[in-house]
């Protein structure tokens, strides 16, 4: 694989070497299960305190705040149902709890929101975004109620890298709470926001927190939930006291080592990350000058500094993701969970992009391991398979334009 | 995900391009869905006078499925008379690639509509 290139790191990530070493005596030596009382059980333990003191510093949170979970999916169910279907909670406001979404969360926050909805659990508000894909304060306040329990935004979206103004957000719920008898606790996806971003959760004000171990360099599988104490979240694994009642199930020990290795390396990572974004924006600028009717979706700014997120018409996004695999290069359309999915991106289409628009969108994300050579071969591949699949469509993409003008039903059999 | 004859259609497609002056021509497919195909044909009359397709090309807005299923139509139907290439159902474009992912089916369907939409405007332009 190594003369392939891995552009999909907002997919998942390599394992660092140092993780996988601090990882390894966890497997079978400390292989003990960590809630036993003999000595094998102690030192697994002592792999899962320390991480969780890891994980605790990062956030500036309390230790006992750290959750260890399977992965973001899983803390995101976890909030969405623990606290937007939570019973006691909604017996507590007398009334059928109100969540607030945003359009662009990522399906796990979608669905389970969906689910409550169709359920009769819960009321459900998606929030729309502007055409940078990002969400507005003024939008949020609209659609606050008297029964608004939960407001879940992500941080930083894994298709456009857009970052949302979590700190914003936080400050304002802040003031609204004080004059509340129903506190609105604020949830973050900050999966991909990791790397990149400060998730001093003090600093963002949020109450829950979602991370995930493989968009970090570390191992897949485990994650961490911070829970700020004295939010309610309804546990959603039941038959163990393990993770302070919070979720039952034997640890992860060699999963949480690493994700607690993973998280303490990342603090040292801020000069390979101005590489990155050097690489990303030499790959922007080049994709822009060298290709015509090519377009970067959403905000340059206020964006990861490891996404590039492009548009190219009158080609299909899947076509380019093949074209360039043939050439050893891993790029993805948006997420990976909606690869095998034929309907166009939510997040591109909540950001006002027409239907074709969205299918001829290719993610690029970078990494640690991007290199010059790996941007520069892009550059060179890129023009002409853009090229190639140009000629094949040839006009079909104004014929395409036409069609979405005259808005066809959306049941079209496809 | 994709056999090795659907990337080798992908890869190399034949028969793509327009014709000039088409004596038929199809287009069929929906941004929504973001597959669009278009054929176009030529059609002469063989020895026993019936009409046949004398030549073939597509263009395809689309994704791998959509054009090497694009790519296969046009070597299935090549040559071939009206009833003989109206014959041509999905199914036999999914067996010569090999296979399609089952979410890819539709793109064979879509490429047998084309074919077919195609042949109709034929019809039609000669009343």
């Amino acid at each position: 694989m190594n003369d392939k290139i891995y552009l999909d790191y907002a997919a998942t990530t390599p394992l660092d070497e140092q993780v996988f070493e601090v990882m390894k005596p966890y497997f079978s030596q400390a292989f003990g299960n960590a809630s036993s009382v003999h000595q094998f059980g102690q030192a697994a333990q002592k792999g899962v305190i320390n991480a969780r003191h890891q994980v605790a510093e990062f956030l500036n949170c309390q230790a006992d705040e750290v959750i260890f979970i399977s992965g973001a999916t899983e803390g995101n169910n976890t909030v969405i149902k623990g606290i937007g279907g939570n019973k006691k909670l909604a017996e507590k406001i007398g009334a059928k709890p109100h969540i607030i979404i945003s359009k662009i969360e990522h399906e796990c926050i979608l669905a389970s929101s969906e689910r409550l909805e169709k359920e009769g659990m819960a009321e459900v508000a998606f929030l729309p975004v502007n055409s940078e894909g990002l969400v507005e304060i003024s939008e949020l306040q609209k659609n606050i109620k008297p029964n608004t329990i939960l407001v879940s935004i992500m941080y930083a979206n894994n298709e456009t890298g857009a970052v949302e103004p979590i700190e914003e957000i936080g400050q304002f719920l802040k003031k609204i709470n004080q004059g509340r008898e129903q506190k609105i606790y604020f949830h973050t996806d900050a999966s991909q926001a990791l790397n990149y971003l400060d998730c001093d959760v003090q600093k963002l004000g949020v109450d829950l927190l979602t991370l995930s171990g493989h968009k970090i360099y570390g191992p897949k599988g485990v994650g961490a939930l911070f829970v700020r104490q004295g939010t309610p979240v309804a546990r959603f694994m039941d038959g163990g006291e393990q993770e302070f009642k919070m979720r039952a199930g034997t640890h992860n020990t060699p999963g949480i080592v690493g994700l607690g290795a993973a998280i303490s390396v990342l603090k040292q990572k801020n000069n390979v990350n101005s590489n990155i974004k050097q690489l990303r924006d030499k790959l922007i600028n080049g994709v822009l000058k060298n290709i015509p009717q090519s377009f970067i979706n959403g905000s340059l700014e206020k964006r990861l500094p490891n996404n590039a997120n492009f548009r190219f018409e009158g080609v299909e996004g899947e076509a380019i993701i093949v074209a360039l695999d043939l050439e050893g290069i891993a790029v993805s359309t948006g997420s990976a969970c909606a690869a095998r999915s034929l309907s166009p991106s939510h997040v591109l289409g909540a950001m006002g992009l027409t239907p074709s628009q969205s299918h001829s969108s290719v993610r690029f994300s970078l990494g640690c391991q991007t290199t010059d050579e790996q941007i520069e071969k892009v550059l060179e591949v890129l023009p002409k398979i853009i090229e190639k699949l140009r000629n094949l469509s040839g006009d079909l993409n104004e014929s395409a334009k036409i069609k979405e003008k005259a808005k066809l039903p959306d049941d079209f059999g496809c | 995900m994709y056999s090795d004859k659907v990337i080798s259609h992908f890869q190399n497609p034949h028969n793509m391009g327009k014709i000039e002056g088409p004596d038929g021509l199809g287009e069929v497919g929906n941004p929504i869905c973001g597959d669009m195909m278009r054929i176009y044909l030529k059609v002469g009359r063989n020895g026993k006078s019936e009409e046949f397709i004398e030549d073939i090309k597509f263009e395809t807005l689309g994704c791998v499925a959509a054009i090497a299923t694009s790519s296969m139509i046009t070597e299935l139907a090549k040559g071939k008379t009206f009833s003989e290439a109206l014959k041509i159902e999905f199914s036999d474009v999914k067996n010569s690639l090999g296979s399609l992912p089952p979410i890819k089916l539709h793109c064979a369907d879509l490429a047998v509509k084309a074919l077919r939409a195609a042949i109709e405007d034929y019809k039609e332009r000669n009343g």
